[in-house]
């Protein structure tokens, strides 16, 4: 219990962009991320141009560069993907340094590429200034059903618990000399796996039963309602609408 | 796995957004049929331990590694409904705090990893369990084959999807041979720990294998020293549900595919067309005998918008469906009614009775 009760991948600040209500700020990134989606892969510029929208949101948050970079690496294995577009498309072909590549598609992998990074670190830059808590409130105040932002919270809640509980188990299997070497031994790790699903379960009924123990009737008390002012809101939305313009102005030149 | 932004173009992820939902609303109504209040903290915490067993390698050979994806393990641990909700959970989670699988690519990593795969896995261990003897290992074999298969489905599904809203040109045949060659190997690993998993919980709590329910031999009372049937609980008899619902959803998406989505639907003739074009087949078919009727080919004669024609004549085309089936069905059902008239009245008032 010494460590923060934050999770590592909220980034504790005071800046403009954290104190924004979360249900501001998801909309915000989903209409962001719906309008790089939309933007024709052949305006490059329009790109460039969210990226450095991206990065102005950034500096604002104070995320340092250093630590976004090293959250974009979860889109390593698309990037691969990617790579390989170009090799297998259709269409007609163009030489790069000695290769028949297809220009369809080096325009799809460009096109995969660009709007993912940038979708990646947006998603990034949320999880970053929000903490997890306030985004489920964002959720439910974005009308997900509410049986469902329970689902999520018991899930985030209990997440780093089995998954702790997990890695007790594998250092008990370590200290007692086991080691997981290849096929052989995926009968001792399912056996594993299955005792943390009746560890989970079991730990579900404990929780229910504690809860009905205080009162639970099938809703959670809504205890903090989170409210945006107007004024709020368009600072949230200014980011949408700035790449909303240079959508238009990719599709029109 | 998790597919990026960008991947699928913009109509196509609000089409599959839109089929996530509902796969989602149906599931949230089912899982509170079988969970009732519990539903919160029981999901909760299956989907954390889908999330945790995720995490799990199993290695493979010299230093490779796969791990579970879990779809298959959710549909027979905890049942369909609670599956799908778990997994879209996880899902979900993972899109918006580990930017794992894009935001607007959310309809169609909840369509294909979580509903294509639990259904998938479900349907086929429901249809082995019915057919193999009622036994514990005949469980685990179905939880193999069922997860042997679900993983190349959700693979052909997102094929599928990707040729309805693929950004790039990637010939489809291709496509659909390396997903589905890769995700075969994939599933087989999948199957071996998915069976594994599901023997090891059978083995201490076979009460919490949702897919092993049927396997508790009948309740029997010695009685005067005789081993006889319990008697059977009174069967609850189901309420009257309406249709209308289901009928109305039902026609509500087959015309939003058939308007909306058909459009962006690929240009080319479908696979059998294609082939009999290549291979000049069709040279000699004649022109179908309907072939001047306003609806050819998919289109409205005198309407230049391909957009607009192609959306109008899907439209009728499901109205023109719609009807006809319904005559068909009122009519069989109208035979069958006068024929067993008396009995179906006394089921009708006995129906009444307990409602």
């Amino acid at each position: 219990m010494g460590a923060g009760h934050a999770h590592k991948l909220y980034r504790h600040g005071h800046s403009p962009v954290h104190a924004l209500p979360p249900h501001t700020k998801l909309t915000a990134v989903f209409a962001f991320v719906i309008v790089v989606v939309s933007t024709p892969r052949e305006a490059m510029w329009a790109f460039a141009l969210y990226a450095l929208l991206l990065a102005a949101v950034a500096y604002a948050a104070r995320v340092p560069a250093g630590f976004l970079l090293k959250r974009l690496l979860i889109e390593v294995p698309f990037v691969a993907f990617a790579v390989l577009m170009p090799f297998v498309a259709q269409g007609e072909r163009v030489d790069v340094l000695g290769l028949s590549l297809s220009v369809n598609g080096l325009w799809g992998a460009w096109n995969v590429l660009a709007k993912g990074t940038l979708g990646v670190g947006a998603s990034v830059l949320l999880a970053s200034t929000t903490e997890l808590r306030e985004l489920l409130l964002g959720l439910q105040r974005l009308k997900l059903p509410p049986l469902l932002v329970q689902i999520a919270s018991f899930m985030i809640r209990y997440g780093d618990v089995i998954a702790d509980e997990m890695r007790r188990m594998r250092i008990a299997r370590e200290s007692r000399g086991f080691e997981a070497r290849g096929v052989r031994h995926w009968g001792v790790l399912a056996k594993s796996a299955g005792a943390l699903f009746i560890r989970s379960y079991e730990r579900g009924e404990r929780v229910h039963l504690a809860m009905v123990s205080r009162g639970y009737a099938g809703s959670m008390p809504v205890i903090d309602e989170v409210t945006a002012s107007r004024a709020q809101w368009s600072y949230a939305l200014a980011l949408p609408s700035a790449a909303l313009l240079v959508c238009l102005l990719g599709w029109t030149l | 796995m998790h597919v990026p932004d960008g991947f699928i173009n913009a109509p196509v992820s609000l089409a599959t957004g839109v089929v996530a939902a509902g796969a989602v609303a149906v599931s949230l109504r089912g899982a509170r049929r079988e969970l009732d209040e519990r539903t919160a903290p029981l999901a909760g915490l299956v989907a954390a331990f889908i999330f945790a067993v995720q995490m799990l390698n199993f290695p493979v050979a010299a230093g490779t590694s796969g791990h579970l994806l879990g779809g298959a393990l959710a549909a027979i641990l905890v049942g369909p409904y609670t599956g799908v909700l778990c997994v879209s959970v996880v899902l979900l989670m993972q899109g918006v705090l580990f930017a794992d699988g894009g935001l607007t690519a959310l309809g169609v990593n909840i369509t294909v990893m979580a509903v294509v795969t639990t259904v998938v896995a479900y349907a086929v261990f429901r249809g082995l369990v019915k057919v193999l003897p009622k036994k514990r290992r005949s469980i685990t074999v179905s939880a193999f084959v069922a997860a042997v298969l679900s993983v190349p489905a959700a693979a052909a599904a997102f094929t599928l999807v990707y040729a309805v809203g693929g950004t790039t040109d990637v010939p489809i045949g291709q496509v659909l041979t390396a997903m589905v060659g890769v995700h075969v190997l994939i599933g087989i690993g999948e199957a071996a720990i998915t069976a594994l998993t599901v023997g090891a919980v059978i083995a201490v709590r076979p009460d919490l294998v949702y897919g092993a329910r049927g396997l508790t031999a009948p309740l029997k009372l010695r009685v005067n020293g005789e081993l006889v049937d319990a008697p059977a609980a009174e069967p609850v008899p189901a309420a009257a549900r309406s249709t209308r619902k289901v009928w109305l959803a039902g026609l509500a998406t087959s015309l939003v595919l058939a308007g909306f989505v058909s459009f962006y639907a690929s240009a080319n003739p479908d696979g059998l067309e294609k082939v009999a074009a290549d291979k000049g087949i069709d040279a000699k078919t004649e022109e179908h005998a309907t072939a001047d009727s306003p609806l050819a080919d998919y289109g409205i004669e005198g309407l230049t918008n391909a957009r607009i024609s192609g959306g109008l004549a899907g439209v009728i085309g499901v109205g023109v469906t719609v009807v006809a089936g319904t005559g068909v069905f009122w009519a069989v059902r109208r035979r069958r009614t006068s024929e067993t008239c008396p009995a179906s009245v006394r089921d009708a008032s006995d129906v009444a009775e307990n409602v």
